[in-house]
């Protein structure tokens, strides 16, 4: 019986701590009510405040809302779909101008969302999609395309890697996740044809540090060639150098890395010439989705898919981009 | 290494094989026979810079922080006891120390990395304290007195943190992670330091059995002189110290603390390792040894696959059935029909493959959890939990 017990409780603990560690940093929403009188009432519920990325993405959003006199009822779901479903729900009941959010999955959002139309207020989704055969719910998708990184990311390679044998251990994102899936079929699409270029081991690193470190520990002594890394995020790739420092080779020289995102630590590394190109990951669209907000409660016509302003650093531009960098 | 005494020093015999240490023992051989086979280099190891490198030392060095914690509890599970919040106490102690390393005047100076460690390892040392008053003190059941840490641990560390992931170069610091003795990283040295010590002091003193009493049954323990409060606060203060521990360890390792992912799920990588060893969840008889080869072979399979380059939707899949195949042979039912079906002489005449009473469905992977003094002197794994029942009747 005790061992029922344990086991139950085990199940139990897990379930409760993979929801518990999604964040903590509840921020609440504001107090503020509905609009009126001219200016807009923006409902937005945020993922949560996983990663230095997201963090910036919020600052971002909370910063052009205020200068775009735009007046913003903010709400962290941390993590959590539920919370989100209830947070846009009481965007609904406060009559706001607009509702804005950041999925935290595809899935399950045709009823809330039809609510929200039903109540005639606009939706726009930011950086990640919702997977939805009625596109009408929402106005338009503002994010970065991952496909597209992906591309860039192969385009450098292509280019300044084509001309000799190139070895890529490739770092993937979480299994299943759409950054981590577009981001490798954009990188390979760009590599198709050059024979130089071969991926010769692709492992998750789950984006972490710990986890980038860990396989490529593992891939440089199975993989004894492999000259270059691609991995789908910076902390990955920070986690790479550390375990290619370790084996005794000098990263960016012994073995040339490509990396996604450009936060702060990653821009450091590739300035210190330790990752040799970055591609980046825009987390700054806040005042493109004020912009998109106006528009669409002015009632203009928006394009159905907005691309975050993006683009990429080599060593030099790091060096220029570091101090001003927000993130 | 001292190891569990033989319960039953009156028979002896080679090889102990109804022992789950031995099956797994052999699950581990397998496994590293396996990577011999499948990848050729795997046993490659070279010298670089005067230290080793190679993929057995990477097992090593990243099995530290579970082994470690595993360890810790090892002791803790001997109490009958669970500790669920071992990765929150990580994150917070790696959080910790690399708050003071960031936030110093000095940050890359041996002082400063030494008050950070110092003041992580207190922090480590109180939050174990606080669930062992939990447990020992207030008599919460030890899942749910360490289930309040699980959940406000991580909250906490990203309090500490500012919910971001924290970056600091600090040279000493770093040494644990990244460092060697004797041309081994330094986290394996701390590591088997550690554990030499605890089996040192719970083998070769009576601090061991006293566990095991607490375990088997703490008021029959308590009624016979022994001091299971003080024993049961003991262990979990323990637990959170290598918990702590392995936070700089992982920290170190790849110089950054993540509140968030550091040690996600070790707590269940530790528990696992434990009962790979053969320690029963229901307390009493512990395997330091077993714990030592359940780390081991947890580690191992990861740096198998990474190094086969499994894809990673099967990394999980195949995990998973070694881990079970480990399980069902240390079962001592599946072992009973194995050796009846071979017709081996041994399961005829020996009593040594015992049947074990027909009290529920589940193959048992575990071992008996009854000490040295209360055993019967037949039938290792005979003991079931109305056994035990019985055994603590005689007790009172």
């Amino acid at each position: 019986m005790f061992k029922k017990t344990v086991v139950t409780a085990i199940a139990v603990a897990v379930a409760f701590g993979a929801t518990a560690c999604g964040g903590s940093d509840g921020d609440g929403g504001g107090s503020a009510s509905g609009g009126g009188d001219g200016t807009i009432t923006m409902g937005f519920s945020q993922v949560g405040a996983e990663s230095g990325w997201r963090t910036a993405n919020t600052a971002s959003i909370q910063e052009s809302a205020e200068a775009a006199g735009i007046e913003l009822q903010f709400s962290d779901a941390q993590g959590e779909q539920e919370n989100q479903i209830s947070a846009i729900r009481s965007f609904i009941q406060q009559r706001v101008d607009v509702i804005a959010f950041s999925p935290v999955v595809e899935t399950g959002w045709d009823s809330v969302l039809l609510e929200a139309q039903r109540a005639g207020i606009p939706v726009i989704l930011t950086d990640r999609a919702v997977d939805s055969e009625d596109e009408s719910l929402y106005e338009t998708f503002l994010g970065s395309d991952f496909v597209e990184e992906g591309k860039k990311a192969g385009e450098w390679a292509v280019e300044n890697w084509g001309s000799q044998p190139t070895f890529v251990a490739e770092l993937e994102g979480t299994t299943g996740a759409a950054p981590a899936i577009d981001r490798q079929e954009g990188f390979a699409e760009a590599i198709e044809g050059t024979d130089n270029i071969e991926v010769v081991a692709s492992q998750s690193g789950d984006f972490t540090r710990a986890g980038g470190r860990e396989v490529m520990e593992a891939l440089l002594n199975s993989n004894p060639e492999i000259n270059a890394v691609y991995a789908h995020n910076d902390d990955m790739a920070l986690g790479a150098i550390e375990a290619i420092e370790a084996a005794g080779k000098t990263p960016g020289t012994d073995i040339q890395i490509i990396s996604v995102d450009a936060v702060r630590d990653g821009m450091q590394a590739l300035a210190d010439g330790k990752i040799n190109f970055i591609v980046e990951c825009n987390p700054l669209l806040g005042e493109q989705l004020m912009e998109l907000a106006e528009a669409v409660v002015a009632g203009d016509e928006v394009e159905r898919r907005v691309v975050t302003e993006e683009t990429t650093f080599t060593q030099e531009q790091a060096i220029e981009a570091l101090p001003s960098r927000e993130y | 290494m001292p190891e569990t005494p033989s319960p039953t020093p009156t028979r002896r015999r080679r090889v102990d094989l109804s022992s789950p240490v031995v099956w797994a023992a052999a699950a581990l051989l397998a496994l590293l026979l396996f990577n011999a086979v499948v990848n050729p280099g795997f046993f490659g190891l070279r010298i670089q810079d005067g230290h080793l490198f190679g993929s057995p030392v990477d097992v090593l060095k990243n099995s530290a922080p579970t082994l470690l914690i595993a360890v810790g509890m090892t002791l803790v599970i001997a109490t009958r006891g669970i500790d669920l919040s071992v990765g929150a106490v990580l994150a917070i102690s790696g959080s910790v120390a690399f708050t003071i390393i960031e936030g110093s005047s000095d940050p890359t100076s041996t002082g400063t990395a030494v008050v950070a460690i110092l003041t992580a390892l207190a922090v480590g040392l109180l939050l174990g304290a606080w669930n062992g008053f939990l447990v020992s003190v207030i008599g919460i059941q030890p899942i749910i007195a360490t289930l309040v840490l699980m959940t406000a641990g991580r909250g906490l560390a990203m309090l500490v943190t500012d919910g971001q992931i924290i970056t600091a170069e600090s040279p000493a610091f770093n040494w644990l992670g990244g460092g060697f003795v004797l041309g081994l990283p330094a986290q394996v040295v701390l590591t088997l330091a550690v554990l030499l010590l605890v089996a040192a002091l719970t083998r070769r003193t009576a601090l061991g059995t006293l566990i095991e009493a607490v375990g088997t049954n703490p008021e029959a323990a308590r009624l016979a002189g022994v001091r299971s409060r003080s024993i049961t606060w003991t262990v979990y203060v323990f637990v959170a110290f290598t918990a702590a521990v392995a936070g700089l360890m992982t920290t170190a390792n790849v110089s950054a603390a993540d509140a968030n992912r550091a040690g996600l799920f070790i707590e269940l990588d530790a528990i696992l390792a434990v009962v790979i060893g053969g320690t029963s969840l229901a307390g009493g008889r512990y395997s330091l040894t077993g714990t030592v080869i359940g780390a081991l072979i947890l580690q191992t399979l990861t740096t198998t696959v990474l190094t086969m380059g499994v894809p990673d939707e099967y990394i999980r899949l195949f995990k998973a059935v070694v881990i079970i195949a480990v399980f069902l042979l240390q079962a001592p039912r599946i072992r009973a029909a194995l050796s009846r079906r071979r017709g081996g002489p041994r399961a005829v005449t020996s009593p040594a493959v015992p049947v074990p009473p027909v009290d529920g469905a589940d193959a048992r992977p575990l071992t008996p959890a009854v000490p040295a003094p209360a055993r019967a002197a037949d039938g290792p794994s005979s003991t079931s939990d109305s056994s035990v029942d019985s055994d603590q009747g005689a007790l009172r």
